[in-house]
């Protein structure tokens, strides 16, 4: 199910060097066209359809089309992530409809406790940070 | 229109790129669950002075194995002992697992779990009433004592949708952002120029400008997952990228590993799940949470009938347990499609009515039960939407309904791991406690030799899908991990203060080797009207191609049913040596498909691997993940033992072993 762009959407990330999909995609497949100033999926058939990119785009450019080895057409998948919440909206090919709305995060981005300066006690036992009393099979 | 005997990508590659050198104590390669648990503990127990550095092939945020999401966490222990976390993983693997490691995961993985809360993952809580929160609403922690939902024993759920996000943040803050290096893929690691059997640095490169990265290190963490797209998937054209597992998974941990000379284990063990038909989406939650069963094509349940009960007593004690070993399950399957009686159906729309029809039962009115439906409609759309939207994708397109309609289930492609219901990677040193076994002999004989997690090679630890023998420790387990091994490396680096690091290599020679499919696509372009045809060099997509049809065909891919035999084992063999002569010969014009040149160097090594070891073992350990017609049962009185290779990179050779398994955990009873 690969991903692709929508070039009346895309604007390229305004010509930074990186666009958000390309800072994204975990298998380097998203990339930039200078020239056109727009971005595209290079490698269709290694998508691993991760919505990665469709999550990330700040423009909401880029959609999914199911792998043309196996999935009918005129389906489509699409969601609007925010901070708290993700919300899908399932298109079925006869027209239907479904939505869904989840929570992805209960804190603040940028919220989480690198318990930054806390130090471990003794580098020669097995006990990691916040841990004592490991036990061992009986 | 221009000839296509250009680059394919937009960034292309230059014949001499530029070297940058780096100085470090650490190095962590990878970025997924297991390298972000290292990046979070490893400066809790680190001096401040102490050069700590992460090396990415992606961006952590969205890395690895967990970059889509999961919908939950196959490994909270909780309220179990963890002597029967080590039993169920003992019986899923047929016995012959490292039960050190595996009780040693099980001690740590909660804590785990419990910061991945308080950093913002929500977990579905019981309410007083017994009834399903999700994990936005207001209930008590983990910490505080809060009742996860279970799915089984050892499953709880989670919207889990950012997991991989959640978790990345304080990894990243821990080790501070300039210490974290993304889009450098590392393709060789590098031994010491004088101490023998140590770690020295790593080699990599940029996919976004041409530059190769060479590290000199103390200490380093390969963690890079298993392997993806090494046998040929069910679905060959766009949707070969619809892998199971993570595509960008290619085997870089095995290989890297293993080139160094650190020993291998249970690599002839792999994982062939049986999940929804071409989506690939997950069956767990439906088989445990929603308690659906599977049909064959002429209606049966087949799973209680007589017929596999007897099946199963042919694999004791293995096929006595309440939940069947997953090959086991497999290789019931696989009976039923062999003999005709496919397809195979989950019936997702019985299991669900079931719950609306026990509400009903019950006396509620019509009103809740509206209310009811929706929210169990939407736990199980949320278990795709999670994880594998494609699943849902597929559904979307085919206008099915899980809720209404069944459907089809299938055994996948195997691919190659050692965190999830798979045990192959590299065997490792267990803790340094007395009740790890003692015994005589190499570190490929031993159970400990000082530090948790390393590897045979001093210096090199792995974590995650790289440690054998112990699996289902999935996500939570690897990041436990990952902590755990970020405390023996500052160890390790305390306790060999002296150790200088020097490369064998130059840099530049280093650059010139990651670069050669590079020269060699400028050298030959002009001989070919078309890039990807071209008499003097081949394209690592073909390559992969060849690598896959030589796997499904003689090594027990789909195209057999999964059955291989000593004699197509060696045309395997044969085919494999070949196709790393031509590997040798693979050309790149842009970065992109460097990279994919270098995993595809990575996934021939580690199939290697896998097909010396199945070729080692003789007998069939795993009924359902493959079977050797030559030795077609499960013969415990000759092979309850681990299987152990190592290669020698001085002489080149490889060491196959039998290596004692020792049960830490009490046999009798089994389960």
């Amino acid at each position: 199910m690969p991903s692709y762009v929508d070039p009346e959407k895309c604007d390229g990330c305004k010509g930074g060097d990186k666009t958000a999909c390309m800072y994204i995609c975990p298998n380097d497949l998203m990339v930039l066209n200078k020239e056109e100033m727009k971005a595209y999926n290079q490698e269709p058939d290694a998508c691993w359809e991760c919505y990665s990119c469709v999550k990330i785009c700040p423009q909401g450019a880029i959609f999914v089309r199911g792998y043309d080895d196996f999935v009918p057409m005129g389906g489509q998948v699409h969601p609007m992530r925010s901070a708290d919440s993700i919300m899908w909206t399932v298109k079925f090919r006869n027209g239907n409809m479904k939505r869904f709305k989840f929570p992805v995060r209960t804190t603040a981005e940028g919220a989480a406790n690198a318990y930054p300066g806390d130090k471990g006690a003794n580098l020669d036992d097995e006990c990691l940070l916040l841990e004592a009393d490991l036990p061992t099979p009986k | 229109m221009a000839l296509p005997n250009k680059p394919m990508g937009e960034l292309n590659a230059v014949v001499d790129p530029a070297i940058v050198e780096h100085d470090v104590d650490v190095l962590i390669v990878g970025g997924g669950m297991a390298a972000c648990g290292t990046a979070f503990e490893i400066k809790k127990w680190a001096s401040d002075d102490l050069k700590i550095t992460l090396v990415d092939k992606a961006s952590m945020e969205r890395s690895g194995a967990v970059a889509q999401g999961l919908s939950a966490i196959n490994t909270y222990i909780g309220e179990n002992p963890i002597e029967n976390y080590v039993k169920m993983v003992r019986n899923d693997l047929m016995g012959v697992v490292r039960e050190d490691l595996i009780y040693d995961c099980g001690r740590h993985v909660d804590e785990s779990v419990k910061l991945f809360e308080e950093w913002g993952l929500p977990i579905w809580k019981k309410d007083a009433d017994g009834e399903n929160l999700d994990g936005s609403k207001p209930a008590a922690t983990l910490r505080e004592g809060g009742t996860p939902v279970r799915t089984g024993k050892w499953q709880i759920m989670i919207n889990g949708e950012s997991y991989k996000c959640i978790v990345a943040e304080p990894a990243k803050a821990a080790l501070g952002e300039e210490n974290c290096l993304e889009r450098i893929f590392i393709v060789k690691m590098l031994l010491d120029k004088t101490k023998a059997n140590q770690i020295a640095g790593a080699v990599g490169f940029s996919t976004r400008d041409n530059t190769v990265h060479v590290f000199r290190c103390k200490t380093a963490l390969v963690a890079c997952g298993g392997a993806v797209n090494i046998f040929r998937p069910r679905s060959t054209g766009e949707g070969k990228g619809r892998a199971w597992y993570p595509v960008w998974n290619a085997g870089s941990t095995y290989t890297m590993c293993g080139q160094v000379g650190a020993t291998m284990t249970m690599m002839e063990n792999r994982f062939t799940p049986a999940r929804f038909k071409d989506g690939y989406g997950p069956v767990g939650a439906w088989f445990l949470l929603f308690k659906a069963k599977v049909q064959n094509g002429l209606g049966e349940f087949y799973a209680n009938s007589d017929a596999v009960k007897d099946e199963l007593g042919k694999f004791m004690p293995y096929g006595a347990s309440a939940v069947t070993p997953t090959c086991l399950r497999n290789h019931l399957m696989i009976n039923e499609l062999k003999e005709g009686r496919g397809p195979i159906y989950m019936a997702t729309d019985v299991a669900l009515n079931a719950f609306l029809d026990e509400r009903k039962d019950a006396g509620m009115n019509e009103k809740d039960l509206k209310k009811f439906w929706k929210h169990l409609e939407s736990e199980a759309w949320e278990d795709f939407l999670d994880m594998s939207v494609g699943q849902a994708g597929l559904w979307a397109g085919a206008n099915v309904e899980p809720e209404k309609v069944g459907s089809e289930i299938m055994p996948t492609e195997p691919y190659l791991l050692g965190s999830h219901s798979g045990c192959c990677g590299i065997w490792c040193s267990g803790p340094d406690e007395d009740w790890v076994p003692s015994v005589d002999g190499t570190r490929a004989h031993q159970y400990k030799w000082g530090y948790n997690r390393m590897t045979t090679v001093d210096g090199l630890f792995t974590a995650g899908d790289g440690v054998g023998a112990s699996g289902h420790k999935f996500s939570s387990g690897a990041h436990a991990e990952g902590r755990i091994v970020a405390k023996q490396m500052v160890k390790f680096c305390r306790d060999n203060a002296d150790f200088k690091p020097e490369l064998k290599q130059t840099a530049q020679e280093l650059a010139d080797e990651i670069y050669a499919p590079v020269r060699l696509y400028n050298e030959h372009v002009g001989a070919s009207t078309s890039s990807n045809v071209n008499p003097n060099f081949c394209k690592p997509a073909g390559i992969m191609m060849r690598l896959m049809k030589a796997t499904d065909e003689y090594g027990g891919g789909v195209a057999t049913y999964y059955m291989t035999s000593g004699k197509l084992l060696g045309i395997c063999m044969d085919l494999l040596q070949l196709l790393r002569e031509d590997a040798e010969k693979m050309a790149a014009g842009d970065l992109h498909e460097l990279m994919r040149a270098w995993e595809n160097y990575h996934r021939i090594w580690c199939v290697e691997m896998h097909i010396r070891h199945i070729q080692f073992r003789e007998e069939s350990r795993y009924p359902g993940f493959y079977y050797r017609s030559d030795f077609p049962s499960v013969d415990d009185e000759n092979w309850k033992c681990f299987v152990n290779s190592t290669f020698n990179p001085e002489t080149q050779e490889w060491l196959c072993e039998k290596v004692e398994c020792i049960n830490i955990v009490e046999t009798d009873p089994w389960i």
